[in-house]
């Protein structure tokens, strides 16, 4: 029985470090489409993040370095977007596959003139890395049964940006609902005119969603490269960023509904490895390939409405209608 | 002498070719209704739009409360005392009347705080002006009349002193609009400064102190309502005295080449259309008037087979229509039923594709066998349209969406009239258009009715239906009235079936 | 609204975007230290020399199949990104074809059957997203990415179990038998001279398609559906075009379209089935269908630009220590931004200068 706790909650442990880096994607995600701009360079903020983090943290030496120049990169591309699909009103997508394009060609080009490891930064060692922070109490309750552990390997032990993915979801969740922020960020997304007509600029608002769009990407990426792994590799972002875009349309952009699919991608992910070789009855042996994409799956049975709708905000993708 | 709330002098505005405004001076004085009235298209909208800053005009001056402010945005206009309600509601759907209403001025970043002090500021305002909502109500399930009521409470709650309304009755029901006259009279009372914009005599004559004719982009009269009369602004409005009737309405008209029986049409958005029943008969043209909104544009839809049958059907050419039995636009035109519809720039029109391939939109099947497109044969039509018509410029390969409205209008009535249609549906043929291409537009449809077309002409210009038609029937919230003759018919009768008031025998 | 003469529209403007692209990716050259424009020799020298030519066009042909797929479904507004995916499940027709005919058929016959297999897969993968589109009114965007996950997810299933060669370890196929492969170029016309390139006949199949692409938009009436959808929906309801069909057949003629890399890849030059073989050509279609204005020809000379890119891309790898081919992906990804995403920057002010030119030229 004990075992049994603690192995499901060494999977959930796993399942959390996992999903680090889809929440906070999902969460920048959700900031910049609540305001009505689609966002599919997730992927390429993400993997610069990663990129930019690491490389810094290797030339200086200080993860906060590190994370502060990721966040930098990835606010960066941010503006680009902002810059395409804001101010000059290109469409959204396309431009989100120029900086994904982009993003992955230039992390190799950098590291590569910077390293010279074909890409690669040199690994990281764990001083390097964003230290596990053992959170109070994770000793002394130690010795209790079921909450010792569930303190202790579960909520305890993790690195400051697995904190701040989960806090994230309270923060974004406030901005968006209880903030005049949040309320014209919403109405620029479902009718940005409006939004126009009451003297407040869209453009400005749907810039202020790319920036902590941007933050959030970027923490995701430190997080990557930093502390779930030690250094960069060419394509680590390995689509996180587009499985939280999934996310974000699985929780119906909604902050908590979309916590909630990031973990659930997250077991799913965590699980796979596990599931190697098992053999279940009628199916054989468990196509772990396919595990690995079932996120993907359910992505496309949900937009298919076969349980509810899948509600995208009104205006996602469209420029305010005023030109003059 | 009191200063005028607003002053306009000299007011320009061009867009691309279209002198939408040209040398406008104005001068509204507070605590009046003021209103500017003028046929779609004569620049009422661009002048409102460029009083609240979403244009700026070309050349010209803007005071208020005799201050003169130049480079003015929107923001600034709603801080010198302009509100704006706009033909089309901005109101942002999933939120409530509250939100929609304090958006832009949330006083302070937590919007707890702020929602509970506008929560009371509002009330105060809804008692001065006699106003009543529910503010948690979502503004989706709202009905019509009360969004716009939320409009106005938005412009209001910005401390509007002067406000614009630009077509506000458009899509109202005859008693919201009552409702929306009242209202309008109360805030008079309670010192506010409103300008109409309307093309709709019935509200000048109701509710305003005095009144502006636009046409063309020009003011070209200005009067004191108490001074004139509903036939003197009519013709202020259209700028020569109204056609004369009588002239070649003998046609024989005997043979129905299209009948509607018991037409029911529901979507989404409810009930469109209810027990509709009427017939088109060859050599007469049917006039449809009727407030938009209230059914029109569904009732063309179904005849042009762009929209399903909910009840009843529609039999024409030996073919029934119902619900069981849909018809495809395609079908419809091999029977004969040719559609110029009301919107041409959305519908009528692929503004990219030049004249040639617009020539065909509909009618590529019609063209000759085979799957191929021949350029040869669009080029043809084209050329034998721009003939016909006189579409300037001249050239085949321009973009439809480089011409003039008037220009596009007859690429789009000249393509549904080429090959003689046996019925024609024409949807506000000349909504937008000049003088010279109205007149044009109009003598062709006389033509084809005297050659035995049958014609159901919608106009939300009553003018207009009137000086064409033979008979006449109304839409007021989807159920029809008339028809009556249009020789024996009185407008104030129609105006009244408008309004859903009157009644007369279905045919 | 003034349209734009059509040498500014389909000539300078793509010039312009790639010159914007070039000088971008030249200062990241300077900012690495390198001459830019011993760069640029080395591209052009490296794609265009008797020996790597036929190495561009290999590259062009994946280019070719993946732009057209982009442009047929761009010319509808809709924005399919599943190219990735269609070709993936194009090059498993042509495995599945050729691992199931290739011991009992004349390999002819395989290799044609390997031709149909190969639309026929890539449209059959795009098939749902393009249905969920049209009748559901999900984003083909979000499905189509979904998609090639899901693609590149059944590949790794396919390719590490049932379909892997026994006793080896890598993922893919055992080879297909010896002719059952579109021939080469060389082995065809090595009589003139023809130096050794992975160059096969599926570029004639690709060219044949560009030409089947022209003529079915510009010169048929479903082509004429197509374009008029993309630019006006209502417009195309009013003129009774079956939307919810158009939108699926645009998909499943785009889908086939990707599905056609395949031929060059996996049929042309691999010959059997492995991992990862569309190599992010599918987002290159993108780029290629931008740049090319949508049209056939313009995807032609941008395939082989692209093409170009990547094999004098290939070359830097030799010739400098600090730039890698993936400096190509930077370009190709500034191309995508100017000539798509920022498309809207010149456009206006080329219009005030053409009119400016206008005015004064009387």
């Amino acid at each position: 029985m004990a075992e049994t706790w603690i192995d499901l909650l060494r999977l959930l442990d796993g399942a959390l470090r996992l999903a680090t880096p889809l929440i906070l994607c999902a969460m920048a995600g959700l900031v910049s489409e609540r305001s009505g701009v689609i966002n599919i360079a997730l992927e390429g903020k993400l993997l610069t993040g990663a990129f930019t983090a690491a490389a810094a943290v290797t030339l200086t030496g200080s993860v906060a370095v590190g994370l502060a120049a990721a966040v930098c990169a990835a606010t960066m591309l941010s503006m680009v977007h902002g810059f395409a699909c804001i101010t000059h009103r290109g469409e959204q997508i396309i431009s989100g596959v120029a900086i994904n394009i982009v993003a992955a060609g230039l992390t190799v080009v950098a590291g590569n003139a910077l390293f010279r490891q074909g890409g690669h930064t040199p690994p990281l060692a764990s001083d390097d890395r964003f230290p596990a922070l053992t959170l109070p109490f994770a000793e002394t309750l130690a010795a209790v049964p079921v909450l010792g552990p569930f303190w202790g390997e579960l909520v305890s032990g993790h690195t400051l940006p697995v904190y701040l993915a989960l806090a994230s979801v309270p923060v974004v969740w406030w901005l968006i609902y209880r903030s005049r922020f949040g309320l014209r960020l919403r109405a620029a997304g479902e009718l940005p005119e409006a939004v126009e007509s009451a003297g407040v600029s869209v453009t400005v608002l749907r810039y202020r969603g790319l920036l902590i769009a941007g933050v959030l990407c970027g923490v995701a990426g430190a997080y990557l490269s930093t502390g779930h792994g030690g250094g960069f590799v060419r394509d680590m972002s390995a689509g996180k960023g587009f499985l939280a875009l999934a996310a974000l349309i699985f929780g119906r952009w909604k902050p908590w509904p979309v916590l909630f699919a990031c973990l659930l991608f997250g077991v799913l992910d965590a699980a796979a490895p596990r599931l190697h070789g098992l053999e279940v009855p009628l199916l054989g042996t468990v196509p772990v390939a396919l595990v690995s994409v079932l996120p993907y799956g359910l992505t496309v049975v949900l937009l298919a409405g076969f349980f509810g709708r899948a509600e995208a905000p009104g205006a996602l993708g469209r420029p305010p209608g005023r030109t003059g | 002498m009191a200063v005028p709330a607003l002053r306009l002098r000299n007011i320009s505005k061009r867009f691309g070719t279209v002198q939408a405004a040209r040398g406008v001076d104005l001068d509204v004085m507070p605590g009046t209704v003021h209103g500017i009235i003028g046929e779609n298209g004569a620049g009422k909208s661009t002048l409102a739009s460029i009083i609240f800053g979403l244009h700026t005009p070309d050349s010209g001056t803007i005071e208020i409360d005799g201050a003169p402010v130049n480079n003015l945005r929107p923001v600034d206009a709603i801080g010198h005392g302009i509100g704006m309600v706009h033909q089309h509601f901005m109101l942002v759907p999933g939120f409530s009347a509250l939100e929609n209403i304090v958006l832009g001025l949330e006083a302070g970043f937590r919007l707890g705080p702020g929602l509970a002090r506008a929560r009371v500021r509002l009330a105060g305002v809804c008692r001065e002006h006699g106003l009543d909502i529910d503010p948690d109500a979502t503004v989706d399930d709202l009905p019509v009349g009360v969004r716009q009521r939320v409009e106005i409470l938005k412009a209001l709650y910005r401390g509007a002193r002067i406000l614009l309304l630009d077509e506000p009755t458009g899509a109202l029901a005859p008693h919201e609009t009552e409702q929306l006259l009242t209202l309008l009279d109360r805030m008079r009372a309670s010192g506010a400064t409103v300008v109409l914009i309307t093309h709709k005599l019935h509200e000048i004559m109701t509710v305003c102190d005095r009144v502006s004719v636009m046409r063309s982009g020009q003011l070209v009269a200005e009067r004191d309502v108490k001074d004139t009369s509903a036939d003197e602004l009519a013709t202020l409005m259209v700028g020569h005295d109204l056609p004369a009737d009588g002239e070649e309405k003998a046609a024989v008209k005997v043979r129905t080449v299209l009948e509607v029986s018991g037409l029911g049409v529901r979507d989404a958005g409810g009930v469109r259309l209810t027990d509709v029943s009427f017939s088109l008969r060859a050599g007469e043209i049917l006039g449809l008037a009727g407030v938009s909104g209230n059914g029109q544009s569904e009732l063309l839809e179904v005849l042009a087979g762009m929209r399903p049958v909910s009840a009843g059907n529609v039999s024409v050419g030996g073919r029934r229509i119902d619900h069981a039995h849909p018809a495809s636009p395609a079908e419809m035109r091999s029977l004969g039923v040719s559609h110029v519809p009301e919107d041409r720039q959305r519908q009528g029109l692929v503004l990219p594709f030049d004249i040639r391939e617009n020539a065909v939109l509909g009618r590529l099947e019609r063209c000759g066998p085979g799957t191929l497109v021949r350029p040869a044969v669009l080029q043809a039509r084209a050329e034998t349209m721009i003939g016909d018509f006189d579409i300037r410029p001249p050239v085949a390969d321009r973009p439809a969406g480089v011409l003039s409205g008037g220009n596009q209008q007859k690429v789009v009535v000249a393509r549904e009239t080429a090959e003689n249609p046996p019925i024609l549906l024409l949807g506000q043929p000349t909504r937008g258009v000049d003088i010279a291409t109205i007149a044009l537009i109009h003598s062709r449809i006389i033509e084809l009715r005297n050659r035995g077309c049958a014609l159901l002409l919608v106009s939300a210009d009553l003018d207009e239906i009137f000086a064409l038609s033979d008979r006449i029937v109304t839409l007021c919230s989807g159920r029809l009235a008339g028809p009556l003759e249009t020789r024996s018919a009185d407008r104030s009768v129609v105006g009244m079936m408008m309004a859903g008031l009157g009644g007369g025998a279905t045919a | 609204m003034t349209p734009l003469p059509r040498w500014i529209d389909i000539g300078l403007l793509p010039a312009i975007n790639l010159l914007l692209a070039l000088v971008t990716a030249g200062i990241v050259v300077v900012l690495i230290g390198e001459n830019p424009f011993r760069v640029l020799r080395v591209l052009i020298s490296g794609a265009f020399s008797a020996e790597t030519l036929g190495y561009t066009l290999y590259y062009a042909t994946n280019m070719l199949f993946t732009g057209l797929a982009a442009a047929v479904a761009f010319q509808a507004r809709l924005f399919s990104i599943g190219a990735e995916g269609q070709a993936t499940l194009g090059g498993l027709g042509v495995g599945l074809t050729c691992l199931l005919l290739d011991p009992t058929l004349p390999p002819v016959l395989v290799v044609a059957i390997a031709c149909l297999a190969a639309p026929v897969f890539g449209a059959a993968w795009v098939l749902v997203p393009g249905v969920l589109q049209a009748w559901r009114g999900s984003h083909v965007v979000i499905t189509t990415i979904m998609f090639n996950f899901l693609a590149s997810g059944l590949m790794v299933w396919l390719l590490s179990g049932p379909l892997k060669e026994p006793g080896r370890g890598s993922p893919q196929t055992r080879r297909f038998a010896e002719d059952a492969a579109l021939p080469y170029l060389h082995d065809l016309l090595g009589s003139i001279g023809i130096a050794r390139s992975p160059l096969n006949v599926s570029i004639v199949i690709a060219l044949l398609a560009a030409a089947g692409v022209w003529v079915l938009v510009w010169r048929t009436r479903f082509g004429y559906a197509l374009r008029a959808l993309g630019h006006s929906r209502e417009a195309a309801r009013y003129a009774g075009i079956p939307i919810r069909r158009m939108i699926v057949v645009t998909l499943l003629i785009s889908g086939a379209l990707a599905g056609g890399m395949a031929l060059n890849e996996i049929l042309g030059v691999q010959h059997k089935l492995i991992l990862n073989f569309s190599a992010g050509y599918g987002f290159t279609g993108i780029a290629v269908a931008l740049m090319g204005r949508n049209h056939p020809a313009g995807i032609c000379a941008a395939s082989l630009l692209f093409g170009a890119l990547f094999q004098g891309g290939a070359e830097l790898n030799f010739e400098f220590e600090t730039i890698t081919t993936d400096l190509v992906l930077v370009i190709q990804g500034l191309i995508i931004l100017f000539s798509g995403a920022l498309a809207g920057m010149f456009t206006p002010w080329m219009t005030r200068l053409v009119l400016a030119r206008a005015v004064r030229d009387g």
